[in-house]
């Protein structure tokens, strides 16, 4: 399968143009983050791709047929998609919240088969909750509550995942709990993976791919190790930043001391 | 620049209560309006009814625009929602209980008594909503206050209309005052419960500074040394004195309480020391321009207050509703 | 490989056909709730057959439904002409009103909604009662149908007014008492048009009052519910999805906007009709499906049963307590219900700290 395009994209957001005429192709297999400064359109370029929002002109097509013609049901067995906090009725267990994510299998008379049964029970493995499995959602932490959310979108069985601020509100802890998720599903389920980011260094450390976005626009796509520099940080998002080399990933680490255009008392 | 739109709404609000007074069943000229107000003279039939039936009228109608403009205002500002209205404590579901209540023990009661059965009834209600609201951890915060004046509401009407299923005489003479109406108000009523009215906006007046801080967050609030607590407290009290007053006049008037503090903020901005103070000039003009329009659009027959303000306030509220809820 | 039993025990059933073409699932506490609430049914229903001016002995109760001769032949007489058809009336709405509350609550996402403060009541009320005040000769068969109207029209209004980005608490309630309030003012005045008798019969119609229901009132409302109840529970996995949110329900294949069309107009339909027999009823709605939420939890395929066994339940003591706390003279249905429910439901909001 080929993997998501976005052609000639444009997306508004409450009457102002926010994604304008952008294309981009997202690799099947990869893993793929969306990073930019605040407002740059990288959270609705995401719901665009995932048909939470109407284009206001372009195409976004899967596979090569467009995900606007596409029945529901059908493009949510091949994509799933996780907002950013995410709410849940109260009292839901871990259970019930996953066994959601068989929704686009079942049909009126086929409500509960052994296959949903069993596609919940590995995702909920998968996340290592199963410890977890009968407790109410609300009851958990944040990191354990964002794996069970995590689960759901694995028991929807897609090859591809999109994850919007996954690791936002979490401390370190759960941070790395989360990234290490992400990379084994993209492992061993080869499952396509787009991300938004807002920390450039969990991005460059867990992606194949780099996509930078400022005011709408795509200014740099590539390996981190191409797209992560000084330079880069400079311009997007006015931060004068040392970029070193992680040495336990061999990925570039961005460590920033100084805003540009402003006084930073350490350094005067 | 906001003092000047002050004085401006005043002066309408003369004009409009120099046509009222002017308008009705028989229209009256300005010039025995002016006479009847300033060089009474007994013997003229004309001033005779300005003086008797008009005028209290009129004044009647401007104090509870001018209350219940108000204390919408305050409720807003209360629970920090912008569909709050004044009828939210309970207020009304305790006057209408307590008149159907009295009505049912006492016959054919003149006015008066309704108006002071519905003060005593609203105060009650308005005190046990927001004592019940208070209790449990978090004190009367906005979602409790709206919780349990709902409930309280609900559960005062269906003890009134058991009232009103059980006994026929009470039913036919409750329905006049259930639709709000300024009808036969007279200076008895104007005089006793007008006060109370009075002694609310001035409370409210009083508080407007610490209503600003309240309306901006309880933790805000806090942090900037405000008692919470007591600010709310004193606040509820002039809402029901309020509400309660005005409701005790001309019965359970809905929509000035919601809708004018909205119109009012698009002028006024957040600062609720001049909130309040248009709110009440607004909710003046309202009532009485509605009045005024209710008493001559059906003549000899009048439309009551509460239809006229429920027909002008549906097309707004529904504007409110679909641009300015969060 | 993964060890079975390291798996806590789901907290559901899964019951299948031999090839997998027909499988369900159904909350573990189902059953033994369910049974609970049927005997607890059965006794009510019971009692309140049993009772009134003219009493009669349960066991002859439970011969004279069944048809049975009890030796005294006016038993048979009150019990199928009289008391059977209103009693059942009630169940039936209870049931009816407690779906509806359900579906609308899960649709929403939002426990404080009812089909009665979601202005349906106001909105029949005022077709009704509007077209008594109008009308110079009234038809009363046209009653109901205006009652239907009025009933799913303020609801589809009021289901566009609250669709605008989220729903909040606060939002909601006061949204419907926003509306219902514009509805009781037009209702109010149209009172005073009315002569007297008139004036008071439409008021006791629009308390809620199944005094004098037929046979034919119990066949209107049971073949709607007949309609409506069942593809409602086969909705169930659409209102659990709906409840995640319009996003994630979007992304996990539900067609959002179709489906909370459909869930509405048969949450509606269910409300109006009981309008249509019983004229208007608040707060079953409201207070069944959070009771059931606390005995079975929110997963829908238990919610939607355990809030209709709930709300008949709650609906034939209502019905009991309105025969009989002025016996012999009789307070309409709706008023005691809200005195039952109110207090309950208040005990229940304060009892979660909210």
């Amino acid at each position: 399968m080929n993997g998501i395009e976005a052609n000639d994209l444009s997306l508004a957001y409450d009457g102002d143009m926010v994604i304008n005429q952008l294309s981009a192709t997202v690799r099947m297999g990869d893993i793929t983050t969306l990073v930019g400064p605040n407002g740059c359109g990288k959270s609705t370029l995401l719901k665009g791709m995932a048909r939470l929002l109407r284009p206001r002109g372009g195409v976004v097509l899967l596979d090569g047929h467009s995900i606007h013609t596409m029945p529901t049901r059908q493009l949510a067995r091949q994509l799933g998609i996780l907002s950013q906090s995410p709410t849940a009725p109260e009292g839901l267990t871990v259970y019930e919240l996953v066994s959601q994510g068989r929704f686009p299998h079942q049909g009126f008379f086929r409500q509960w088969t052994a296959e949903d049964e069993e596609k919940t029970r590995e995702a909920i493995a998968a996340t290592n909750i199963v410890h977890l499995a009968d407790r109410p959602l609300d009851t958990l932490s944040g990191g354990q509550r964002q794996r069970a959310w995590i689960a759901m979108t694995i028991a929807q069985d897609t090859s591809i995942l999109l994850l919007d601020e996954p690791t936002t509100h979490l401390d370190i802890g759960h941070q790395l709990e989360v990234m290490e998720l992400i990379e084994r599903l993209n492992r061993q389920r080869k499952m396509t993976i787009l991300l938004v980011l807002h920390d450039l260094n969990q991005a460059a450390r867990y992606s194949k791919r780099l996509i930078v976005l400022d005011r709408g626009q795509i200014v740099a796509d590539g390996a981190p190790g191409e797209v992560l520099t000084e330079q880069m940080v400079a311009r997007v998002f006015r931060v004068k930043a040392s970029i070193l080399v992680d040495p336990e990933s061999a990925a570039p680490y961005c460590l920033p001391y100084a805003t540009i255009g402003g006084d930073n008392p350490s350094r005067l | 620049m906001l003092k000047g739109g002050l004085a401006v709404g005043l002066l309408i609000l003369g004009v409009v209560v120099a046509v009222a007074i002017g308008l009705g069943a028989a229209e009256i000229d300005l010039v025995t309006v002016g006479k009847a107000i300033f060089s009474y003279d007994a013997a003229d039939i004309e001033q005779v009814i300005i003086r008797t039936v008009r005028l209290p009228r009129v004044v009647a109608g401007v104090i509870i625009g001018a209350g219940l403009a108000a204390a919408g205002a305050v409720m807003q500002g209360l629970t920090g929602n912008p569909l709050a209205s004044p009828g939210l404590l309970g207020i009304n579901a305790g006057a209408a209980f307590a008149v159907v209540l009295g009505v049912y023990l006492l016959g054919a009661p003149p006015l008066p008594v309704y108006g002071l059965l519905a003060m005593v009834g609203a105060a009650v209600a308005g005190i046990t909503v927001y004592a019940l609201a208070s209790l449990g951890r978090g004190g009367a915060s906005p979602a409790k206050l709206t919780l349990a004046g709902v409930i309280f509401s609900l559960f005062l009407s269906a003890l009134t209309t058991s009232l009103l299923v059980m006994d026929q005489n009470t039913f036919d003479q409750i329905r006049f005052w259930t639709v709000g109406s300024l009808a036969a108000r007279a200076w008895p009523m104007v005089i006793t419960l007008g006060p109370f009215v009075a002694a609310g906006l001035a409370g409210a007046m009083l508080l407007s500074r610490q209503i600003t801080t309240l309306s901006l967050g309880q933790d805000i609030a806090r942090g900037l040394g405000q008692d919470t607590t007591r600010v709310r407290a004193l606040s509820a009290a002039a809402v029901i004195l309020m509400v309660g007053g005005s409701v005790a006049i001309a019965g359970p008037v809905g929509f000035v309480g919601l809708i004018v503090p909205h119109v009012v903020r698009a002028i006024c901005g957040l600062d609720y020391r001049w909130i309040i103070p248009y709110a009440a000039v607004a909710g003046a003009i309202l009532v009485t321009a509605a009045d005024t329009v209710g008493r001559v659009v059906q003549r000899p027959q009048e439309v009551p207050i509460g239809v006229m303000l429920a027909l002008v306030g549906a097309p707004f509220f529904v504007y409110l509703t679909r641009y300015k809820i969060r | 490989m993964m060890k079975q039993d390291e798996f806590p025990r789901p907290a559901w059933l899964a019951l299948r056909t031999p090839h997998a073409r027909v499988s369900f699932r159904l909350d573990r506490r189902l059953p033994l709730v369910v049974a609970a609430l049927l005997l607890a049914l059965l006794l009510a229903l019971v009692i309140s057959v049993s009772y009134g001016e003219f009493r009669i002995g349960y066991l002859d109760v439970m011969k004279a439904v069944v048809g049975i001769d009890t030796g005294d032949s006016r038993n048979a007489l009150v019990v199928q002409n009289f008391r059977l058809p209103r009693i059942l009336l009630a169940l039936l709405i209870g049931v009816a009103l407690a779906v509806s509350g359900a579906v609308i609550q899960g649709i929403t996402r939002n426990d404080l909604a009812d089909p009665g403060l979601l202005g349906i009541n106001a909105g029949a009320g005022v077709l009704v009662v509007g077209y008594l005040t109008l009308a110079a000769v009234p038809d009363t068969r046209l009653l109901p149908w205006l009652a239907l109207a009025g009933g799913l029209g303020a609801a589809l209004l009021i289901y566009l007014m609250t669709w605008k980005g989220g729903s909040s608490t606060l939002r909601l309630v006061l949204l419907g008492v926003g509306v219902s309030a514009f509805g009781a003012a037009l209702i109010n005045y149209f009172i005073t048009q009315l002569e007297v008798d008139s004036a008071q019969r439409a008021f006791v119609w629009l308390t809620g009052s199944v005094y004098g229901s037929t046979w034919a009132d119990v066949r209107l409302l049971g073949v709607w519910a007949a309609l409506l109840i069942p593809p409602t529970v086969l909705m169930a996995r659409h209102l659990n999805v709906l409840g995640l949110g319009d996003d994630a329900a979007a992304s996990l294949g539900l067609r959002v906007e179709v489906v909370r069309l459909v869930l509405i107009a048969i949450s509606a339909a269910l409300a109006a009709v009981t309008v249509t027999v019983a004229g208007t009823i608040a707060f079953a709605g409201l207070v069944a499906p959070h009771i059931a939420r606390r005995l079975v939890g929110p997963a829908h395929e238990g919610l939607l049963l355990v809030s209709a066994l709930v709300g008949g339940l709650l609906l034939v003591v209502a019905d009991l307590a309105a025969r009989a706390v002025i016996a012999p003279e009789e307070l309409p249905i709706g008023v005691t219900i809200a005195l039952i429910g109110g207090p309950f439901f208040a005990w229940l909001l304060y009892k979660r700290g909210r």
